[in-house]
């Protein structure tokens, strides 16, 4: 497992879907991740419970595997820890104001074949793509 | 949710960060390469969504006629392609460019103390609360 190929991202992807899956199981909702963490951050949540102990999971299986895998140790920053914080503070905006991020509208929503998930997901992939090709250019 | 469902919970948040890490999704230059159409393409990501994608959707399919009469299952139907649908998934896009970072992958690292999630998080933590407070987003 020490070099990456391409069959760690597709083992690494239906391991996205499993666990999707899973917790759709388990909650009765559609476990994106923004929406998952976004709504603790909303006082009149109900379940706080279990979308405490995904996120939990969730960074618990990553950084196990890190310490496992060299491949998914690889960490590679390209941008200047300002640009983070202001992509950080996008991030956050957008994908609640858009009602979903790259797991709840890319894989569940496109998963079950739903129009407005399959929309966000076009829109924000193209967006996406423009803003590396503007910054590649203006910036770097 | 309680007792056993809990463990369960704490497996599959489990399984989807080890699915982020082993694919390369934690690793900001892997996604910023996919994005990166019109340079060196890594088609990475690509690999990892036809596979997630796969998985769900055939999941969801042999769950609903499983269990079709369950409740419990969220119905899958589409909500309005509205304009804060649209000007969402832009800021997101834009976000998701700059930084190479979507929430999944930047909350992964965070166990690893990495500087860029320590500083990420916090501020798509302002983000979230800032649209659900004032534009009460809660699609």
């Amino acid at each position: 497992m020490d070099h990456y190929t391409l069959w760690h991202a597709l083992v690494g992807g239906i391991l996205i879907g499993l666990a999707s899956l899973l917790a759709t199981v388990l909650s009765g909702k559609i476990p994106g991740i923004s929406g998952v963490f976004g709504r603790l951050l909303v006082a009149a949540t109900p379940d706080k419970t279990w979308r405490t102990v995904y996120l939990f999971g969730l960074i618990s299986g990553a950084t196990l595997s890190f310490a496992l895998w060299q491949s998914a140790a690889l960490f590679r920053p390209l941008r200047p820890l300002a640009v983070m914080a202001i992509a950080g503070l996008l991030v956050g905006f957008g994908t609640r104001l858009g009602g979903g991020c790259t797991s709840g509208h890319g894989v569940c929503g496109v998963g079950m074949g739903t129009k407005d998930s399959i929309a966000a997901t076009l829109i924000f992939m193209v967006t996406a793509i423009v803003t590396v090709f503007i910054y590649n250019r203006a910036v770097l | 949710m309680r007792g056993e469902k809990l463990v369960l919970i704490f497996a599959a948040g489990g399984l989807f960060g080890m699915g982020l890490a082993i694919s390369g999704m934690t690793d900001p230059a892997r996604v910023i390469g996919f994005l990166n159409v019109f340079g060196a393409w890594d088609p990475a990501l690509l690999f990892v969504m036809a596979g997630a994608v796969g998985v769900y959707g055939t999941g969801m399919l042999i769950l609903r006629r499983v269990k079709n009469q369950n409740p419990q299952l969220p119905s899958g139907r589409s909500s309005p392609i509205d304009r804060q649908l649209v000007i969402g998934a832009t800021i997101f896009g834009v976000g998701w460019g700059l930084g190479g970072f979507c929430p999944g992958p930047a909350l992964a690292n965070l166990g690893a103390l990495r500087v860029e999630a320590l500083l990420f998080v916090p501020a798509m933590a302002i983000g979230m609360f800032l649209a659900q407070r004032f534009f009460g987003a809660d699609r």
